[in-house]
């Protein structure tokens, strides 16, 4: 049973890991030195579309860790994401200082807009990007912690679990609607200018984006599987199994559940605050309940519980939802669905699974 | 409640105006110059005429002719609308558009396009003119075949400060038969008695209109208890009666507060009361339930569509098909995707979550994204006046007396049928239901179709509160999974409870915390709650507790 958990996984993250690397390599060559008239040139479009999915991919990986190996569904795992997102957009906010609409040389647009007279407490310290990244890490994981330790520990496990995590990202997305709240109700945060200094609009800025999130997803991977081939990934994967013997032989699956679900947490805030820079804004509708349950659609048409199926599915996804968005709209969400009740029904192991399947195919 | 006693004599509304008539005639000009026949010489008059006094009299012999355009008339020249044109003196209505009037012909409703400023000119009125119009106006809207209408004039006249309406409104009274419009005059009256200078008839008033609540009232209530040249009695008493409806006036909110909460509530069981068969019974996650929800919704406005004529009955058409339609695509939800995730729960959501986006791309595709319109049957539209003050909207009090009814059925068929008996065989034990014969898998289908089946009816009941569109599923599904958690999974009883609960906790805190907040503190509620009591409110004992 263990044995076939990690079979035939290596190979799927050396893939990945290569086209990461060569990603890494040819986007900024080809969109920097290649001339715009070549073929070969990648527009700063096309990067920033393939920066977006490299965020993405993070965030199916940080679900995948919890939903794969722990056998947690989580269906709050976007608000996460978008805390991530609103703790660099409250940086980038500061960042315009006087050039915005209004020219207030402390207040975002917004608040001058509802004639507030100061910047509210929470907002002190974003204009610094060392506080701005801690909290990137520290709202996400907070939240996660104080909410797996409530709920692991009256041990809401399943469906029960996935439902309240689906209400917190609900009432997260009603809180950030409203104005009081002081995220820029409805209309979020956006309009920004320049990152640690660097203007976010120019090539050299996006490419350099681009480059992080795919180090960050590589460092993410790596994490991941670090912990999953570990002792402790051999324990998770036990509680997923039998959560009840695992508890009987004397591990306490609590603490091991919120640990990773709070790990899990905090790697989606960071694909939060990479995304955020590169889509140039930052809204409550990221909190929306579908976005999270999307994100459980990648991870299992990918196939859950191997991580590089996981970023697979999130990349294959998103590319058919962008292709699908612009051709055909009406389409989509009929895709979509399909697409959840295929997975499911018939590849339980998802894209990743037909690999095994053919394999095993061949060599039976 | 009772009647203000009235010493006045009572005359007929009709024999009065020609009184009126004839008494400021007299006194003006010869009589026989303007007590016109026919509308159209009544209305050549009212040109004619150049001295408000001689207005009057000419808009009193309009009020008399019986034609429905000469209401028109004292409406247009009420709202300053009636024009002459200058070429021939013709009579129009016109509207103001920029730099200019869009005019029609007065008799020929002949629209003439636009002129300018100086070609048409305003038949003047000054406010006492406007005042009799007022009053000739609510007297005719006293003999309209609608008691709603005449209603709506008996409050008209009782704001309006004129005390020589009380002889209209005491005329009108023999001939009143509607409860309604009848209680309405009493406000009316002792409302116009407020301002009488005669102190006895003064304090009965304001005794008669101490139970009433009404802004009108407690302004004029307001000014007699500041007034130093009525007598210190008259202002106490109208202190009292002001403190005595704002005591009313709370009781009251705190009234409408518990039965809004008990509306929202009876509409979060309907929306969770078939998950709480699928989900609660067969432990089948459904995420398209809320799509189930919209199917009954948009059948409801499909009927009306193919029945225009039928309005009042759409409701009782649409609740079987309505059934029938949810419940069959219930089953063959259940055939085709969630038997083959049977003891996979996690799997079951997603693929269900497919499904409800199939449905909702279906019918944006097929009905358009926008939201239709699902009319309301006359007999659920308006609202129903308890007392004065509290007022109650038939279509919420109908949805909260639906939604009871349809727990009852379902409590009916669980416990009292042999296909309950069986339903709740085949949960407890699978495998000894199986040994006494049950059809299992037949038993399953059906109790997810008879879940599906009620969503579909619970959405014929909110296309009467909600807005009916694509996106009507997803606004009830966290919602309505938080019901049958809170209320306890497995236990019908608990759904009804935790509902109602719910709306009236949402209401309760709704004037403190906003709208909003009020919905996320209820969330936040719900997930601590189900932190401390997993199982929730009234969790199953014994052994289905194990499965």
């Amino acid at each position: 049973m263990v044995a076939s958990i990690f079979s035939n996984h290596e190979r799927g993250g050396k893939i990945l890991l290569g086209v990461i690397a060569l990603g890494l390599v040819v986007v900024p060559f080809c969109n920097l030195v290649v001339s715009p008239e070549s073929t070969f040139h990648i527009s700063t479009f096309t990067v920033t579309l393939l920066g977006k999915y490299l965020c993405y991919a993070l965030l199916a990986l940080a679900l995948d860790l919890v939903w794969g190996y722990v056998g947690i569904l989580s269906l709050g795992h976007g608000a996460f994401f978008a805390l991530g997102g609103y703790a660099m957009g409250m940086y980038l906010m500061r960042q315009i200082g006087s050039r915005g609409v209004y020219g207030d040389p402390v207040l975002p647009d917004f608040m001058v807009f509802l004639n507030w007279d100061q910047l509210p407490w929470y907002w002190y310290g974003f204009d610094h990007f060392w506080f701005a990244a801690l909290m990137v890490l520290l709202v996400p994981g907070f939240l996660a912690f104080v909410f797996g330790w409530l709920a692991f520990r009256s041990r809401v496990s399943g469906v029960y679990f996935a439902i309240i995590t689906q209400a917190l990202t609900y009432a997260l997305m009603l809180a950030f609607f409203r104005n009081e709240m002081g995220f820029g109700g409805n209309n979020g945060l956006t309009d920004f200018k320049d990152l640690l200094g660097a203007n976010l609009q120019s090539d050299a800025t996006r490419v350099t984006l681009f480059s992080v999130s795919a180090l960050a997803l590589a460092a993410g991977y790596f994490l991941c599987r670090y912990i999953v081939t570990s002792r402790l990934g051999l324990v998770l994967v036990a509680i997923r199994d039998a959560e009840d013997r695992t508890r009987f032989l004397g591990y306490r699956v609590n603490y091991y559940k919120l640990w990773i679900f709070t790990l899990s947490a905090i790697m989606a805030g960071v694909a939060g605050a990479l995304y955020v820079p590169q889509v140039g804004i930052i809204n409550p509708n990221e909190f929306q309940p579908l976005n999270s349950i999307e994100l459980v659609v990648w991870v299992a048409v990918g196939g859950r519980g191997t991580l590089y199926g996981a970023a697979l599915g999130a990349g294959i996804v998103n590319y058919a939802k962008s292709t699908f968005t612009t051709l055909l709209p009406e389409v989509w969400l009929f895709v979509l669905g399909g697409l959840f009740v295929l997975v499911t029904v018939a590849l339980p192991k998802g894209l990743a699974g037909i690999a095994g399947r053919i394999k095993s195919f061949q060599h039976g | 409640m009772k009647r203000v006693a009235s010493t006045e004599p009572r005359y007929t509304c009709r024999f009065w105006q020609v009184l009126a008539l004839f008494l400021v005639g007299a006194m003006t000009i010869p009589a026989d110059e303007v007590v016109a026949q026919s509308l159209d010489d009544a209305l050549e008059s009212l040109i004619a005429a150049d001295s408000y006094p001689e207005k009057q009299i000419v808009i009193e012999t309009i009020s008399t002719i019986d034609d429905p355009r000469a209401l028109i008339a004292l409406e247009a020249l009420l709202e300053g609308q009636l024009y002459t044109t200058r070429q021939d003196q013709s009579l129009v209505i016109a509207e103001s558009v920029d730099r200019g009037y869009q005019i029609r012909d007065f008799l020929t409703d002949e629209d003439l396009g636009r002129v300018g400023r100086r070609d048409v000119s305003r038949i003047s009125v000054n406010n006492s003119l406007r005042g009799v119009l007022r009053g000739l106006l609510a007297t005719s809207g006293l003999e309209d075949d609608d008691p709603r209408q005449r209603r709506l004039a008996v409050i008209e006249i009782g704001h309006s400060e004129d005390l020589s309406m009380l002889e209209v409104l005491q005329a009108r009274r023999d001939q009143e038969s509607n409860g309604s419009v009848l209680r309405a005059m009493d406000v009316a009256e002792a409302t116009l008695k407020l301002d009488s200078d005669d102190e006895e008839e003064r304090l009965t008033s304001i005794i008669a209109v101490s139970s009433i609540v009404d802004s009108h009232v407690r302004t004029k209530l307001t000014r007699l208890s500041t007034n130093e040249s009525v007598s210190p009695t008259t202002r106490q008493a109208a202190l009292d009666a002001l403190e005595s409806i704002e005591d009313r006036v709370e009781n009251f909110e705190i009234l409408k507060t518990v039965f809004f909460g008990l509306s929202l509530g009876a509409v979060l069981v309907l929306a969770a009361i078939g998950l709480s068969v699928t989900f609660g019974i067969m432990g089948v996650i459904n995420m398209a339930h809320g799509e189930l929800i919209m199917l009954g919704a948009y059948t409801t406005y499909v009927v009306q569509q193919v029945f225009p004529n039928l309005i009042d009955y759409s409701l009782f058409i649409a609740l079987p098909i309505a059934f029938l339609i949810s419940g069959s695509m219930g089953m063959l939800i259940e055939r085709t995707i969630v038997r083959a995730l049977y003891g996979r729960p996690l799997e079951t959501l997603l693929a269900t979550f497919g499904v409800s986006l199939i449905l909702q791309q279906a019918v944006r595709s097929i009905f358009t994204p926008l939201n239709r319109a699902v009319s309301t049957p006359s007999w659920m539209s308006g609202s129903l006046e308890i007392v004065s003050g509290l007022e109650i909207t038939l279509n919420r009090l109908c949805v909260l007396g639906f939604s009871v009814l349809v727990f009852v059925i379902l409590l009916f068929v669980l416990r009292r049928t042999r296909f309950g008996l069986q339903m709740r065989a085949v949960t407890q034990n699978r495998q000894m239901a199986k040994a006494m014969g049950i059809r299992t898998n037949r038993v399953d289908t059906l109790t997810f179709g008879l879940g599906a089946g009620v969503a579909g009816v619970a959405g014929v009941a909110l296309s009467q509160l909600t807005n009916v569109g694509p996106n009507l599923g997803q606004a009830y599904i966290v919602d309505s999974f938080l019901v049958v958690v809170f209320g306890g999974v497995g236990n019908i009883w608990g759904t009804l409870v935790s509902g109602l609960t719910l709306g009236v906790a949402n209401k309760l805190v709704e004037p403190a915390l906003g709208a909003v907040m009020a919905k996320i503190f209820v969330l936040v509620f719900i997930i601590i709650f189900i932190q401390r009591r997993p199982r929730g409110l009234f969790p199953q004992k014994g052994r289905a507790a194990e499965a």
